[in-house]
């Protein structure tokens, strides 16, 4: 199996949508000529041309929009927000309308937005967000956030197939880091179904996107100190697998939570709000989170690394709970 | 750079042959006309007698916008008509009765209870339901001008918006990206000078709000919103240039909000002088005359649809009344829609 980036997975899937299904097409700031901010969509205006890969003005609100209509007449957009931030400015398209369209009118609206989110290069205040938590709290949408080459591909394809509108969150500070193994012939993974990144014993450690990996960091740390640590990676946030959770919580009766957005009704509140209801009388210790803090986030590489949660956060938050 | 042209009314019959309308088509732009209006007049009634719950809006001076430009779309058409707009539901064709269900929050109204008032819209004509934030339809219509236009089919997407939300910056967005790539989308602007309790002086300081269509590459026109004959002229002239590939046009319907913003409102801001001179120009009244002129509809010819249509709306009412409300059991059903087949090759 080849091996690749986030990137590329990301990118190739792409392509392999748009081959397969001609209703795919891309819609966003600089995706054509210049192949996307990041280059995801490099290559796709040659191949596909100029009206399935649609360069346009700076406008999320005419880009959202525009996936939107187009779905309803029965295409299936692919919208690329240049950087996750920016989906402020097309709030009203995606929450008052796409997201609400088929409880009240029932016409499906089967689109996928991509967001590049996510901090860790001095992005500052208005680059770096991680916003998924937001999107959680509207019915009507999906939430991805896929962590792996092979997730990132394979979430793609389900968004693509999903009817709904489907927010898949795309880790900047992934893109080229990370690397693995990616078929090269078509998969979905269905949403709702976390994997796990790391069997264990001892403490539940529940995380997605790039914390997954401070979170594998951080159970590398405490295999040595003999904490066993089984890691969730949720993959998707709505829906969100609660039975994968509970699951590992009946096993290791400690539950860590852990993300990159900040801790006030960021989405690990949810987790450990519905795992205290469900499974209360498993747990052997309070539930922990570590989040960033309730801050806007910083550009200073000093600030930001004390912004966004690190291996030796999540380490120490490990051994608190082993020693509870 | 385009300019904006004020219409003239039509004056003849020949005009309207011209323009591919004949004596049954005419007659029926007239019946859709009146039972715009009757539902409306009814529905305001159902209100007050509490059987309408929520808030009621009424399209009183718009229907010869609404039914004007519907009826100068061909079936394969789409659009976004608003809450002034019920004239294009009738025109394509919803059943009164499910209008009236609609308004009752019954589970026959196209929102099933969901939604209420004229926010709903049946996909099978090609509408989508409006939202209430203004004008947050306006990016979706292009939208569908995009599918139309990535397709390559020949079919043109209409989207209204009225005066005061042309204030707000989707409006810019949508109008700009449709511009710039010449997408098939006829705009709508429903100009009943007041936005709520808001004069256009305060709303916006250009001549005219067509004027702006200059702005983003297109033409725009200003056409007397009472006259549906002339609304029909330059919204067929504007629907078949974007079919042709001619891009977007704004085409401008002046008329008068003829009542409150909503039932609540009596409207006391608005001088009584304008109100009694634009009653003059009731877009109902003016048409009626044309036809009774123009294609010798006789009274009793005009009398007789117009008890038709009373007694179609009757026996609407009667329907939607008998509708049961929506079940709340179901009520968290269709947030989602459901994948339409199972995801083979699942690999998880
Ligand atoms: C974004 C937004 N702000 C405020 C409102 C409340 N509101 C509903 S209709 C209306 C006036 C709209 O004026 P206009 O666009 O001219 O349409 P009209 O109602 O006059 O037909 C207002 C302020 C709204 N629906 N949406």
């Amino acid at each position: 199996m080849p091996e690749k980036t986030y990137l590329q997975a990301i990118s190739d899937g792409l392509r392999q949508e748009m081959r397969r299904d001609e209703r795919v097409f891309v819609l966003g700031e600089d995706v054509g000529v210049y192949g996307g901010a990041f280059k995801v969509t490099v290559g796709l205006l040659e191949e596909f041309g100029p009206w399935r890969v649609i360069d346009a003005p700076l406008s999320e609100i005419a880009i959202v929009g525009g996936a939107t209509g187009s779905a309803l007449m029965g295409l299936r957009p692919v919208a690329e927000l240049q950087f996750s931030d920016f989906v402020s400015c097309a709030w009203d398209q995606l929450v008052t309308v796409a997201a609400k369209q088929h409880f009240r009118a029932g016409t499906p609206v089967p689109m996928v937005l991509r967001l590049p989110s996510g901090g860790g290069f001095s992005g500052g205040p208005f680059h770096s967000q991680s916003p998924e938590s937001a999107f959680t709290h509207v019915p009507g949408l999906k939430v991805v956030c896929p962590a792996t080459p092979h997730d990132a591909k394979g979430l793609l394809a389900t968004a693509v197939d999903d009817p709904n509108p489907v927010l898949y969150f795309e880790h900047k500070h992934l893109y080229r880091r990370i690397k693995g193994e990616v078929p090269d012939e078509r998969y979905t993974i269905p949403f709702g179904k976390a994997r796990i990144e790391r069997a264990g014993d001892d403490i539940t450690l529940v995380t997605w996107g790039a914390m997954v990996y401070t979170a594998a960091g951080a159970a590398a740390e405490l295999q040595s100190e003999d904490v066993s640590v089984e890691i969730i990676d949720l993959r998707t946030l709505q829906p969100w697998d609660k039975e994968a959770v509970l699951e590992s919580v009946a096993k290791t009766s400690k539950l860590l939570i852990l993300h990159e957005d900040t801790r006030t009704s960021g989405f690990g509140a949810e987790i450990a709000a519905q795992v205290v209801e469900e499974a209360f009388e498993q747990l052997d210790a309070p539930i922990r989170r570590i989040a960033a803090p309730d801050t806007p986030i910083p550009f200073s590489p000093q600030l930001e690394n004390a912004y966004i949660p690190q291996v030796e956060d999540v380490a120490s938050a490990l051994r608190e709970l082993a020693a509870y | 750079m385009a300019i904006a042209r004020d219409t003239e009314s039509l004056s003849s019959s020949l005009d309207a042959e011209q323009l591919g309308l004949d004596r049954a088509g005419l007659l029926g732009m007239y019946r859709d006309m009146l039972v715009t209006r009757g539902i409306e007049e009814r529905g305001h009634i159902l209100y007050k007698q509490g059987k309408i719950p929520g808030s009621f809006y009424t399209g009183r001076g718009n229907e010869a916008g609404a039914v004007g430009v519907a009826s100068a779309m061909q079936p394969e058409d789409a659009g976004t008509p608003l809450h002034r707009d019920m004239g294009v539901h009738v025109t394509r064709g919803v059943e009164p009765w499910r209008i009236l269900a609609q308004y009752m929050g019954r589970e026959d109204g196209p929102a099933r209870g969901r939604d209420g008032n004229v926010h709903m819209a049946l996909i099978e004509q090609n509408l989508v339901a409006m939202v209430s934030h203004l004008p947050a339809m306006m990016p979706v219509a292009v939208g569908l001008a995009l599918a139309f236009r990535i397709r390559n089919e020949r079919r043109v997407s209409v989207c209204w918006y009225g005066d005061g939300a042309a204030a707000r910056g989707d409006a810019h967005e949508a109008m700009n990206f449709a511009g710039v790539r010449r997408l098939p989308v006829v705009f709508v602007c429903d100009n009943n000078q007041y936005a709520y309790s808001t004069p256009p002086q305060l709303e916006y300081a250009c001549a005219n709000l067509a004027d702006r269509a200059a702005a983003y590459g297109f033409d725009g026109v200003v056409v007397d919103g009472t006259d549906i004959l002339a609304v029909y002229s330059e919204a067929k002239r504007a629907i078949e240039k974007a079919r042709q590939g001619g891009g977007p046009t704004l085409v401008e319907c002046v008329t008068l909000r003829m009542e409150g913003h909503a039932v609540h409102d009596n409207a006391f801001y608005v001088p009584r002088e304008l109100l009694d001179e634009w009653a003059k120009r009731d877009p109902i009244a003016r048409f009626r005359l044309w036809l009774s002129e123009h294609v010798q509809a006789s009274e009793a010819e005009l009398s007789e649809l117009e008890e038709q249509v009373k007694a179609l709306l009757a026996e609407a009412q009667k329907r939607a009344e008998s509708s049961p409300a929506p079940d709340p059991s179901e009520l968290e059903q269709g947030v989602y829609a459901e994948p339409e087949q199972p995801q083979e090759n699942a690999d998880a």
